[in-house]
């Protein structure tokens, strides 16, 4: 069947988006940017074609309810086959590493640490995808880097092995890991194999295992082809497309925005290093925008600072600042500046959660300007970027909006973080069939 | 593609050679020498009197050109300068920190006298107060009074003409010990006319479809003699009927306009521009309009010295005093908002562009007040889109190349959208609309 597709490469995450014939969408991927562009944009495009695979078995099996109840485990079941592939791979690199010749007198004590490593992580990988598990990232270098951290540590104080060189060996065979593309051969079987697993604990299902398997092998043997992809975003011009395929994330944004909310007049995109203030018409076609200036103050990246100068997680920064009871004033948003205000607070006496509010709403303030700069708000708004799913963002965003431009329509979509690449598979449609 | 060889046309190398001959005459120590800037100049007066004309901005954008002004900005710094002045100013006070050497490899005398004729710029009088301490010469501060209500007045003109009698002229009596002869005057103006109507037939031919010339990178040479050390001379007169020659070969030959990289293969959008343009990335900011095939047909920045094309300004030998008087009071930057407005709602119109593209200069307030009200202003008033980039004049640490990429394509990416939306009509039809 013919596809088309948008890849959206941002600073810190590549996503890709697959839409049919129709303009529906088939599938979303995400994936890390890394420092290899070409190989982001593909794995997002795989991680998408994945998603589209499942949107078609879904399609086959029906409305049954009780095929979500199938969706939601092979889902699971397959991340986990996902990263138990992905381990293996990780061991073989960590393996060869264990060739160089500084390891020469400690290669036997290294490989036997590291086989200790890998076998508790392969035993706690089901307990990791687990129904009620909660995950705090889907990146397999997140779950992966955290818990070999953890288990490294543990086995070489047991051991007497070097827990430096077991995390020497770790940190560049992630980097071969992280090149890896799956290939849609490994990608079929490790569908196949996580239906199976899925069936091996899972009640409530009306369609039997035959039938699941024989209709996920027809959705496996359908071709996805790839009509047309564009590529958007920060990273684009590195991407191995003809010009004519590379479009500017802002009207990507400008458009992606107008697919989710045809009412959308103003988009507020932030990104990583991007604040983008966007105005279209009727048709999802930009009129204006303005975006920040070289500096990346008040974007994700600011937040991202903020989170490791607290030593919390990124996500962790809109909850606590929703538990402050006042707002403190914070005055910059640079980002280079970011930990000696935050410590310049702290030090005043200021709680947490207060200043967080405030960081959040001087990201906001930052943004708002852009805005005005770019024609102001006009009824519908959509609010796209990583930062549109930080709860106190949002929350700061309203309440801005309705000081300065009144009640308007708010619109954030729970897959805002697409919008870039929902405009690209957009215009790559447009440009096959108009 | 920017390491290739700069392709230059022969009046570009006679300009390079005109402006290496300037140099070498204000290092020789074989005549008197004047600091002056480029807005409103009195070069016709200074050559009455034989002094050199020395233009420190000129200086700061041959040091960037060279990809020497950051250091020299640093050292600026380092010797307690802002990061928010203008870096035309820290560039040369970076450059006297280093030795004070001339692009031509000589150092530079001390002025025998500073001349400040545009005082619009606020930055430019803190600018010769810094140098008045260092140099300890004579200098003139020619205040010319702001066209807030868009033409200047009568009072303004005869204040400026009392102003040169009584200060500039006896000043430069002074220094150079030349009795003042309005005759001689008179004819270098002649001269001048002479010169700014080729040059404005020069800026006129941007007209054509495809435009033979850009006139914001390209014009930044094409207006290099009028704005510098050569009004009023022989040279200027050969260099513009020279240029003429050019253009309309290109014109005969259907040519696209000439960058440094040779010719455009085609002509895609046509733009006008508001704002200096930035000189340490001169060559790749140009190649990102190049390769996208977009001119620039008309920009505001080729008025900066003073502006011949809106209101049939010349230098006039009959009204010697006063032409000096209404060449300084016509400065694009002495202009108000509406006239700017104006003047660049003209250029969209008469140029048949697709839209205006504001390059905003982070250090240079004279330039950037205002820019975005004019932006919205423009837009209502010719239905065209405009779009915003910011950089800065000389310091290469706010030029950043990926920003202002993405910026410039999507705006290209927007005019071509709104052509194949059928919502974007070019052409004077579309005013009103």
């Amino acid at each position: 069947m013919r596809t088309f597709i948008g890849i959206d490469l941002g600073s810190t995450t590549t996503k890709a988006l697959v839409l049919d014939e129709n303009q529906k969408i088939l599938g979303r991927g995400i994936t890390n940017s890394r420092s290899n562009y070409d190989v982001a944009a593909s794995v997002s495009k795989q991680e998408a074609k994945i998603g589209a695979r499942f949107t078609l078995f879904h399609q086959a099996l029906g409305d049954d309810g009780s095929v979500d109840v199938l969706l939601a485990n092979l889902e699971r079941n397959f991340r986990l086959e996902q990263f138990l592939a992905e381990l293996v791979q990780l061991e073989t690199s960590c393996d060869m590493y264990l060739d160089h010749p500084r390891f020469a007198d400690t290669k036997n004590a290294l490989r036997e640490a590291l086989a200790a490593v890998f076998r508790q992580i392969e035993l706690e990988a089901p307990a990791i995808y687990a129904p009620d598990a909660n995950r705090k990232s889907d990146f397999f270098r997140d779950i992966a880097g955290s818990r070999f951290m953890s288990l490294a540590e543990k086995v070489s104080k047991e051991s007497g092995v070097s827990f430096d060189a077991l995390l020497n060996i770790y940190d560049k065979s992630i980097l071969d890991i992280e090149a890896m593309v799956s290939t849609d051969e490994m990608v079929a079987k490790q569908l196949l194999n996580g239906l199976s697993r899925a069936y091996r604990d899972m009640g409530g299902v009306n369609v039997s295992e035959a039938e699941a398997m024989v209709t996920l092998q027809k959705v496996l043997a359908l071709e996805l082809e790839e009509t047309y992809v564009v590529g958007t975003g920060y990273g684009r011009v590195r991407l191995p497309f003809p010009k004519e395929h590379i479009r500017s994330e802002i009207l990507c944004h400008g458009l992606g925005a107008h697919m989710m909310f045809p009412g959308t007049r103003t988009v507020l995109d932030i990104g990583g290093q991007d604040t983008k203030g966007i105005q279209v018409d009727e048709n999802g076609i930009v009129t204006n925008f303005q975006m920040n200036d070289r500096c990346a103050a008040g974007c994700g990246r600011y937040l991202g600072y903020i989170a490791d100068e607290m030593k919390i997680g990124l996500h962790e920064l809109g909850p606590i600042a929703m538990t402050a009871t006042k707002t403190t004033r914070i005055n910059s948003t640079c980002t280079v500046f970011a930990g000696a205000e935050l410590r310049d607070r702290l030090s005043l006496g200021e709680k947490r959660p207060d200043i967080l509010a405030g960081l959040h709403r001087a990201i906001m303030l930052r943004a708002m300007s852009i805005i005005a700069r770019s024609g102001g708000v006009t009824d519908q708004f959509t609010f796209t970027g990583g930062v549109a799913k930080n709860e106190a963002a949002v929350k700061e965003l309203r309440q801005l909006i309705k000081e300065n431009y009144g009640e308007k329509t708010i619109n954030i979509s729970a897959e805002s973080i697409y919008t870039g690449a929902l405009g690209g598979a957009s215009f790559a449609h447009r440009s096959v069939n108009n | 593609m920017s390491g290739a060889e700069v392709t230059k046309s022969n009046s570009q190398l006679i300009q390079k050679a005109m402006i290496s001959r300037n140099y070498d005459r204000i290092t020789s120590g074989e005549c008197k020498v004047s600091s002056t800037f480029v807005p409103g100049n009195l070069n016709e007066l200074l050559m009455c009197f034989d002094i050199a004309n020395n233009l420190p901005e000129i200086n700061a954008i041959q040091n960037a050109m060279r990809k020497k002004s950051g250091d020299m900005i640093q050292e600026a710094e380092r010797s307690g300068h802002s990061e928010d002045v203008c870096t035309y100013v820290k560039a040369d006070i970076g450059m006297m920190a280093k030795g004070n050497i001339a692009p031509n490899g000589k150092p530079f005398r001390d002025p025998d006298m500073l001349l400040l004729s545009y005082s619009g710029c606020f930055t430019f009088m803190k600018w010769f107060e810094l140098l008045r301490e260092q140099y300890k010469c004579p200098t003139v501060m020619l205040h010319v009074p702001y066209a807030a209500d868009g033409q200047p007045t009568q009072n303004m003109r005869d204040y400026i003409v009392k102003q040169l009698k009584d200060e500039v002229i006896p000043t430069m009596e002074k220094v150079s010990g030349i009795k003042f002869d309005i005759d001689r005057l008179r004819e270098y103006l002649r001269k001048s006319a002479i010169a700014e109507n080729n040059l404005v037939w020069m800026l006129e031919q941007s007209k054509r479809r495809p435009s033979p010339i850009d006139c914001y990178f390209g014009g930044v040479y094409y207006m290099g003699p009028i704005f510098t050390a050569f009004r009023g001379t022989d040279e200027a007169i050969q260099y513009y009927d020279l240029l003429r020659l050019e253009i309309e070969d290109r014109i005969a030959k259907g040519l696209c306009a000439q960058t440094l990289d040779g010719d455009m293969p085609e002509e895609k959008y046509r733009l006008v521009v508001e704002g200096p343009p930035n000189w340490t990335s001169f060559r790749e900011f140009w190649q990102m309009f190049a390769e996208a095939g977009a001119v620039v047909v008309a920009s505001s920045y080729t008025k900066v010295g003073g502006v011949y094309d809106y209101d049939g300004f010349r230098h006039d030998p009959d009204h010697p005093l006063e032409s000096l008087a209404d060449y300084c009071l016509g400065v694009y930057t002495n202009r108000n908002l509406p006239t700017r407005v104006d003047m660049l709602a003209r250029n969209l119109k008469e140029y048949d562009a697709d839209g205006l593209l504001i390059n905003s200069i982070k250090s240079c307030n004279s330039f950037s007040a205002g820019q975005l009200v004019m932006l919205r202003e423009i837009e209502k008033l010719t239905g065209k889109p405009g779009a915003f980039i910011e950089t800065d004049l000389v310091d290469p640490r706010y030029f950043s190349a990926a920003n202002v990429k993405n910026r410039l394509e999507s705006y290209f990416q927007m005019i071509d959208q709104k052509r194949r939306a059928g919502g974007f009509v070019t052409g004077i039809a579309a005013v009103g609309a």
